[in-house]
């Protein structure tokens, strides 16, 4: 309907040559699109997204962003060309406060407009405006979740990426943090996640990607998404997802 | 008692603190523990002994500047020879050190410095001779400023020296947005990059800080005490005790450190006697170790 402005396609990466843990994935994310990637464990969805981050190597396939080919760009150089990436663990400078947090990914544009995107962060997220001066280190899972998107956003994104935004946080944090990110989408950023916890993604995206081995397997509107035969037999067994997720290691997945 | 220990530690302790900045940084940033460090000095040093001699041919003799036992072209001379010591440093870094990060393990990299630093020292003693030599032959009268202390305008204008190069450095590190990639690549490398922080720049900002401190250290041993090829070799240890001492990562911890070091070491040659000296910063270090491994101004990795 309307333009990608991610576009992967045929991907196949992993970290070591010859052992590919994406096999061949391609996946839309169209502007404005919340797109989530499910998956049971193993499928490579950590993975595909690291790999379009510029964290894993590629050895085949391409990623546009807004029609430009960044494949295997480097890592350092993803922000510049409009994405952001918030890691699933370890997302924040555990002693820096929260404002030199922020400061920090301002390196990439004029010094004179930091201060500026940084009210406009304080703005968005005012439970860090209260902690600014606050070690990272010290915050609360949620609001170390906050930390570290806003960091992503201050750059002003083409497209938001997420590696398992609610892992690890308690219930409370998890709602709070979708209800974030489905904030963040209304003011016109573009989102693609990789998420364990199926319901509350599918909840809050509009289009999902089912991984399996590697490889996009299906496709669909979120909102129907979990109802469809085809997903249920893709998960296998794995049908309680949104219990007991959070101890997926990064790295592996 | 008598005060003087505290004027001699102090000009020990700066050039102790000046030389562990670098070891701190090269540990926190680069992660490794960079036993060439003190070939740095070294090195440092004889390049500026190198061009005083050549402004020494071209202009002949100059004054030296009021009380001090040097003129303009040790100053101008320092210059260059922190520039020099800083290609040294990256040069040595693109040939060698960058290629042996790639193993990704920290000890191949530590073994990789230990052989530089020894290739490094035999080079200096090959091109100038193991034979000590000076800045300048002639004594300085030290004036005594009470407490039965006495102290000569060249260490009162290197201790002014080493303080302005501290604050210098220290508002760099906290205050700028190199300070603060510095920073975060010490704490987390894999989301420095994704923050948008080009690691090469950080490392080359890193050796330049580091090397450019070590030359002006070498120099102030050079001004002080004598030059010599194992000038820095000898730097080694104190510097060492002195970026744990103070927590690694910290440069005020690595100066604090390196202060404690000058005047215990001062303290010991006079209480107990010269023999002591060297010893005194290796028995702080296994105190720190054990007491406090994390050093005074440390964080406790998570």
């Amino acid at each position: 309907m309307s333009e990608a402005v991610l576009d992967v396609s045929d991907l196949e990466a992993g970290y070591e040559p010859g052992v590919p843990i994406v096999r061949g994935a391609s996946i839309t994310v169209n502007k404005g699109e919340i797109v989530v990637v499910l998956g049971p464990n193993g499928a490579g969805k950590s993975s595909l997204i690291k790999a379009i981050a510029g964290l894993v190597p590629i050895s085949r396939g391409k990623v546009l962003l807004d029609g430009k080919d960044i494949t295997a760009a480097p890592a350092h150089t993803m922000v510049r060309l409009g994405l952001a990436f918030v890691p699933q663990t370890e997302n924040v400078f555990p002693r820096m406060t929260v404002e030199d947090n922020l400061k920090v990914a301002c390196g990439i544009f004029e010094r004179r407009q930091a201060p500026a995107r940084i009210e406009e962060m304080y703005a968005a997220f005012p439970d860090l405006l209260r902690q600014r001066r606050t070690l990272a280190g010290n915050l609360s899972g949620g609001q170390r979740q906050m930390l570290a998107v806003a960091r992503a956003l201050i750059v002003h994104p083409k497209v938001l990426v997420l590696d398992e935004p609610s892992a690890g946080l308690s219930p409370k944090f998890v709602s709070m943090v979708f209800e974030m990110l489905s904030a963040i989408r209304k003011s016109g950023v573009t989102i693609l996640l990789v998420e364990q916890n199926a319901k509350a993604a599918l909840a809050i995206g509009d289009r999902a990607y089912v991984l399996v081995e590697g490889k996009e397997r299906h496709e669909g509107v979120a909102s129907t998404l979990w109802d469809d035969p085809v997903v249920a037999e893709l998960y296998l067994g794995q049908r309680p997802l949104h219990k007991d997720s959070a101890r997926q290691t990064g790295g592996a997945a | 008692m008598n005060l003087q220990f505290v004027v001699d530690g102090l000009l020990t302790g700066s050039m102790i603190g000046l030389g562990a900045i670098g070891v701190t940084l090269t540990y926190s940033i680069l992660r490794f523990s960079n036993f060439a460090h003190g070939d740095f000095m070294a090195w440092g040093t004889y390049a500026t002994l190198a061009v005083v001699g050549a402004i020494a041919t071209m202009f002949g003799k100059v004054a030296p500047i009021a009380p001090l036992s040097f003129g303009w072209p040790l100053i101008v001379a320092l210059v260059v020879g922190v520039a020099f010591t800083a290609l040294l440093a990256l040069l040595l870094d693109k040939v060698l050190f960058s290629r042996l990060r790639k193993q990704e393990q920290a000890i191949i990299v530590v073994m990789g410095s230990f052989g530089a630093s020894m290739a490094l020292r035999s080079l200096l003693e090959f091109i100038f001779t193991s034979r000590p030599t000076y800045f300048s032959r002639a004594i300085q009268i030290a004036m005594p400023v009470g407490f039965g202390i006495r102290i000569t305008p060249d260490q009162i204008a290197l201790l002014l020296l080493t303080a302005a190069l501290v604050l210098g450095v220290h508002l760099v590190a906290t205050r700028t947005q190199t300070g603060r990639s510095m920073q975060a690549m010490s704490q987390n490398p894999a989301l420095a990059r994704i923050a948008g922080i080009d690691v090469a720049s950080v490392v080359r900002v890193t050796w330049v800080i580091g090397a450019a401190l070590a030359c002006v250290a070498g120099v102030m041993i050079g001004v002080l005490v004598q030059i010599r090829p194992l000038m820095g070799f000898d730097m080694l240890l104190p510097m060492f005790a002195a970026a744990i001492l103070g927590g690694i990562g910290s440069i005020p911890g690595a100066v604090l450190g390196g202060l404690i070091i000058g005047l215990a070491e001062a303290a010991a040659v006079q209480l107990i006697g010269a023999e002591w000296r060297a010893g005194v910063s290796f028995i702080i270090l296994m105190a720190v170790l054990i007491v406090r491994p994390i050093g005074l101004f440390g964080v406790r990795e998570r």
